[in-house]
């Protein structure tokens, strides 16, 4: 049976991660269907068509998708759903939020956040902050499993996969969009970035976050955060990496004035090369990085801003 | 309008989790155990709600082992109004308590359901969307903000760029994300009263609801270590290393 990835979008193109989800589909079964659900969503159904490894893309044109509201994403996937073995999503904040009300519609449980597909009925998915890793096997019919992006590759461009329209389901009317206040930036996207810099407490104010911005724009890095740093109000929620924030593993994390708690790791201990600057030596964050400068991060960052060439 | 609220036994997120040497699972015995600090959140919330007006009632939902019964107490001591405790020793999943919460849901009729948005154990990220689901309610994921007026709750929730507001039409399920509130401590006087507060204990074969697990665990392993690198002394040093070394600039 085939597997459906359902693929959020901006309306122009899908989320970059529906590319990793595709590969992990790819090793639950051969048939990867793809479903863009919105209103306009012609160009986007486009953009995932040409995802490699992609058999067929499946638009559903509706004016109740246009802000993927869950209550109106779900039914139409649990309509597809017989169709198919496996549902499968990004585990981002579309993902986490429609995937689990699906499996309960379709009354399965759900493989949450899975990092590996060990065989098509089991997979490898972290636990407590990713401080043990559980294999599980699930015997439900249909499988919904959301997928960490940055365990899976993203699978290659230049596919052309066939269009089909599907019909819409039309809106529950439960829930409506209002609007959103998006955090604004030239910078990479912290999830697919190759290089990501990020702030902590150590900061000490918003204000000084400039420091790391100078050096993420001369290093072409996207700019993250400990909770700590969120909380304090220093950056906007969407800058946190962590358990419960953003899980990134880009080549190169540079993780400034962060102490290292358990939670932050989580999100960030899959970096290919960790650089820590501290001026705690004994600060945990140490124990994960490969080069670690003990000292005062505000005489460090502008020297090492100055030190790298421009990307 | 009362508020249901549910919270979940976890082993406190202060404690370094160790994986039991046969691979069956994590060590709890004598681990000390705590309220899930999402859904303390989402206590400190129901109770301000009451506090505000907005809501008449405010109880308090658990599953699981007896202990739990310690859990509802904190919520109790923190200012909740009652608990309500479904007692059972078997291992539960998101959509069993899913489903028990939904039994509890049809009998007590809240305005509104407020849950953690994932539990610091399992990691899920599902019961609450699962629970808006089978009730057909709809649902205020990884809430910022919330404000409740004539029928409808505005949300203000986190989202991957950032901030996005919806409008909920009531009953609704909301899930609570860090920023929502800073929960209370409970007082020394709450914790004494809270001793008096009703919990009305429960058993799943009562509401109708079959619990097995979905998901079998089959191995819970360590994951891999990151060996710690080397300290250098000046950036110079940093510089080349990354450049040379390991190539990422």
């Amino acid at each position: 049976m085939a597997i459906l990835v359902v693929a959020a979008h901006d309306g122009k193109t899908v989320r970059s991660n529906v590319a990793n989800a595709v590969t992990a589909a790819g090793q639950m079964g051969s048939d990867v269907h793809v479903l863009v659900a919105g209103s306009n969503a012609g160009e986007a159904a486009k953009s995932a068509a040409s995802i490699s490894g992609v058999a067929k893309v499946l638009q559903a044109e509706d004016a109740a998708y246009a802000n993927w509201l869950a209550e109106d994403i779900a039914p139409l996937v649990v309509k597809l759903a017989p169709n198919y073995s496996h549902i499968v999503m990004a585990a981002d904040s579309v993902g986490k939020n429609v995937a689990p009300r699906v499996a309960a519609l379709l009354d399965v449980g759900q493989v949450s956040e899975a990092i590996q597909v060990v065989s098509p009925d089991t997979f490898v998915r972290p636990i407590y902050a990713g401080n043990a890793m559980a294999t599980v096997q699930t015997a439900d019919k249909i499988k919904v499993v959301t997928i960490r992006p940055t365990n899976f590759k993203a699978a290659a461009g230049g596919g052309s996969a066939p269009v089909e329209q599907v019909g819409g389901e039309g809106g529950k009317g439960l829930s409506s969009y209002v609007g959103a206040e998006l955090s604004k930036s030239e910078r990479p996207e912290l999830t697919s970035a190759k290089i990501v810099v990020s702030g902590g407490r150590g900061l000490a104010s918003g204000e000084n976050f400039k420091i790391l911005e100078a050096l993420a724009d001369k290093l072409g890095a996207g700019l993250g955060a400990s909770r700590a740093a969120v909380d304090a109000g220093y950056v906007p929620n969407d800058y946190q990496v962590g358990q419960t924030g953003k899980v990134v593993a880009p080549d190169l994390y540079i993780a400034v004035g962060i102490s290292g708690a358990i939670q932050h790791l989580a999100g960030m201990k899959d970096s290919k090369t960790i650089v820590a600057i501290n001026k705690d030596e004994e600060a945990p964050i140490f124990q994960v990085a490969d080069y670690g400068i003990v000292g005062d991060l505000f005489q460090i960052v502008p020297e090492l801003t100055a030190a790298v060439e421009k990307k | 309008m009362k508020v249901l609220v549910a919270v979940k036994r976890v082993i406190d997120y202060n404690v370094k989790i160790r994986v039991k040497a046969d691979n069956t699972g994590v060590e709890t015995a004598n681990v000390k155990m705590s309220m899930n600090p999402f859904d303390e959140i989402a206590v400190e919330e129901a109770i301000r709600m009451r506090e505000k007006g907005a809501a008449t009632e405010v109880i308090v939902f658990s599953a699981g082992a007896a202990q739990c019964q310690e859990t509802i107490r904190t919520a109790l001591a923190m200012g909740a109004d009652r608990g309500v405790l479904v007692q059972t020793d078997a291992e539960l999943q998101p959509l069993a308590v899913a489903k028990l919460l939904k039994a509890v849901v049809d009998k007590e009729q809240p305005g509104l359901v407020i849950v953690g948005k994932q539990a610091i154990d399992d990691d899920s990220n599902a019961t609450g969307q699962m629970l808006a689901a089978l009730l057909g309610w709809s649902q205020g994921t990884f809430a910022n903000k919330l404000n409740i007026a004539d029928g409808s709750i505005e949300v203000k929730r986190e989202v991957d760029g950032g901030l996005e507001n919806i409008k909920l039409k009531m009953p609704a399920v909301i899930t609570t994300d860090l920023r929502l509130n800073e929960p209370r401590y409970a007082s020394l006087p709450n914790i004494m009263k809270a001793k008096k507060k009703p919990i009305e204990v429960l058993a799943p074969d009562a509401l109708g609801v079959d619990v097995a697990p979905r998901l079998k665990v089959l191995k819970v392993e360590e994951p891999p270590k990151r060996k710690g690198g080397v300290k250098l002394k000046t950036v110079a040093e940093l510089v080349d290393k990354l450049r040379n070394e390991a190539g990422v600039i």
